[in-house]
């Protein structure tokens, strides 16, 4: 059973029935019951010479059954009439049009994240709902809300580039690993949308994306401990996936043309590029930063920048850069810690990773910052 | 099976008798009480007895409806709040009772500063809508 298959080719079929005329929201719905059939069938009869001629009789079909009735078949006629005629040489693919309709602006992110997952990439509800955690029922009812919203919306109206990354990079971010590891899809869905479009920024994010991922092996310890960058064991870094990452990144900045995941990647390169923590190039994360912020003006980027200025200049420098930024911002009390202690004051450092935990995001950054308090507090004791 | 919570608490709770914040301990103290979280957990899920277990934020706000057309009431009391209170809980689905407590208790023993156990709180209760666990 090839689910990579299937998987590859759901959006070019659902693209398909929508250009002979289904709605979208019935041509998704029509694809998916396709799928659950292609899943019973090909592992008894063996896949067919010809998988995409088949889901997408089988789908068109299921979509005829659906629509038969009377009322659905006026209301159809109606809408297809209201369509203009296909237009001539129409050299957009069907998949990235897919791509834009399920990051359409109206959705939101949660809706987008899972209408992308089920028609571009083809998962069930049932494995969207595994990976984020909620019940099926939930995310079915998430994804026909998606649908309904979208269905007044024209295939050909898509929403811009950067809405289609932001769905792919939360995606990515959330990264679950089970029945469906959300990292590796969203690298997929990436890869197929950077072969569909030659954007500079989705290969800025395709790139930022295979360079986070390579590192994902050293990222945590055996019982789930969250392992920093300076501690990370740089064998279990996938090589092959840095070089990927690095040919990627190279070939998009060469078009000058910068964007935020280009400059983000660059400094994940940079990271990707020290065989050891000491051989790392502080001065040029820094000045990526400086285009990071540049580009974003994100207090996020800011805070970042402040952390790097501390390697490559010095804590006191870090703290001076640290000084105008909001303290509410995430991480900024951890950020603080941080060059307090490298700086010599470790009273103030102990107080701050304390705070610091307190508001940590997440729990394995919470036992992370509650044990550099505790490493210090020790000392000081000691 | 009866479904039992079993909540940590922040504050509120009697002082454990091995008082001291966690952020005095020593990091190998620290990764010894998740482990032991973390085993306890797993332990639990091979015998069947695991339901669901999450940490809390300390953070939290009280939330009131004021009527049509009017945003919630967001405020911080005046009513004493979870917030101070519950650090994380976890269900449990267990044959008895006595069973639940047992774990509590085993929980309740996980190792704080110096290695030994913390013998914090916890509060033990029983889920309503199905009949609660009879002992004969």
């Amino acid at each position: 059973m090839d689910e990579a298959l299937l998987r590859t080719l759901t959006p070019t079929v659902i693209g398909i029935l929508v250009r002979r005329g289904a709605d979208f929201a019935a041509a998704e719905d029509a694809v998916q019951d396709a799928l659950v059939e292609a899943m019973h069938v090909w592992p008894a009869d063996g896949v067919p010479d010809n998988p995409k001629g088949w889901l997408v009789t089988v789908a068109w079909r299921k979509f005829l059954d659906a629509t038969r009735a009377d009322t659905s078949r006026r209301h159809r006629e109606v809408r297809v009439e209201a369509e203009p005629a296909p237009g001539q040489g129409e050299v957009v693919d069907d998949t990235l049009r897919l791509y834009f309709l399920c990051a359409h602006p109206s959705l939101t992110s949660a809706s987008a994240v899972a209408l992308t997952l089920r028609a571009v990439g083809g998962l069930t509800t049932r494995q969207i709902a595994r990976a984020y955690l909620v019940p099926e029922a939930t995310m079915a009812q998430r994804i026909s809300r998606a649908k309904r919203t979208v269905s007044s919306v024209r295939f050909n109206q898509p929403g811009g580039v950067a809405t289609v990354l932001r769905v792919l990079y939360l995606i990515f971010n959330e990264g679950y690993s089970g029945d469906v590891d959300l990292a590796g899809e969203a690298i997929r869905l990436t890869r197929q949308l950077a072969a569909r479009t030659n954007h500079e920024e989705v290969a800025g994010l395709l790139a930022l994306m295979l360079l986070h991922h390579a590192r994902r092996p050293a990222r945590t310890g055996p019982d789930g401990r969250l392992v920093p960058l300076a501690e990370q064991d740089r064998g279990l870094w996938n090589t092959r996936l840095i070089a990927e990452g690095v040919d990627v990144l190279q070939a998009a900045l060469g078009r000058d043309r910068l964007g935020e995941f280009q400059a983000q990647a660059a400094i994940a390169a940079l990271h990707a590029d020290a065989r050891t923590v000491e051989e790392t190039d502080w001065v040029q994360i820094v000045e990526w930063y400086d285009e990071l912020v540049r580009l974003t003006g994100s207090p996020v980027a800011r805070l970042n920048r402040a952390v790097a200025v501390g390697e490559a200049d010095g804590p006191r420098a870090g703290l001076a850069a640290l000084a105008g930024l909001d303290p509410a911002l995430p991480r900024h009390a951890a950020a603080t810690a941080y060059l307090h202690e490298r700086d010599g004051d470790l009273v103030t450092a102990a107080r701050l990773y304390t705070e610091a935990a307190r508001s940590a995001p997440n729990l394995p950054e919470r036992d992370h910052l509650t044990r550099q308090a505790a490493r210090l507090n020790a000392r000081l004791r000691g | 099976m009866a479904k039992y919570l079993l909540l940590k608490h922040y504050r509120g709770a009697p002082a454990p008798v091995n008082d001291v914040p966690m952020d005095q301990w020593t990091p190998e103290e620290v990764s010894a009480h998740m482990r032991y979280m973390q085993d306890f957990a797993a332990r639990l899920e091979g015998t069947g007895e695991f339901v669901d277990g999450q940490a809390l934020s300390p953070e939290g706000t009280f939330v009131r409806y004021d009527g049509e057309g009017n945003p919630p009431v967001v405020t911080d009391g005046p009513f004493a709040e979870t917030k101070d209170l519950i650090a994380g809980w976890m269900v449990i689905d267990v044959e008895t009772y006595e069973r639940a407590l047992e774990l509590a208790g085993e929980l309740s023993a996980a190792p704080g500063a110096g290695g030994k156990p913390i013998h914090e709180w916890l509060e033990v209760r029983p889920f309503l809508g199905e009949p609660p666990t009879i002992t004969e």
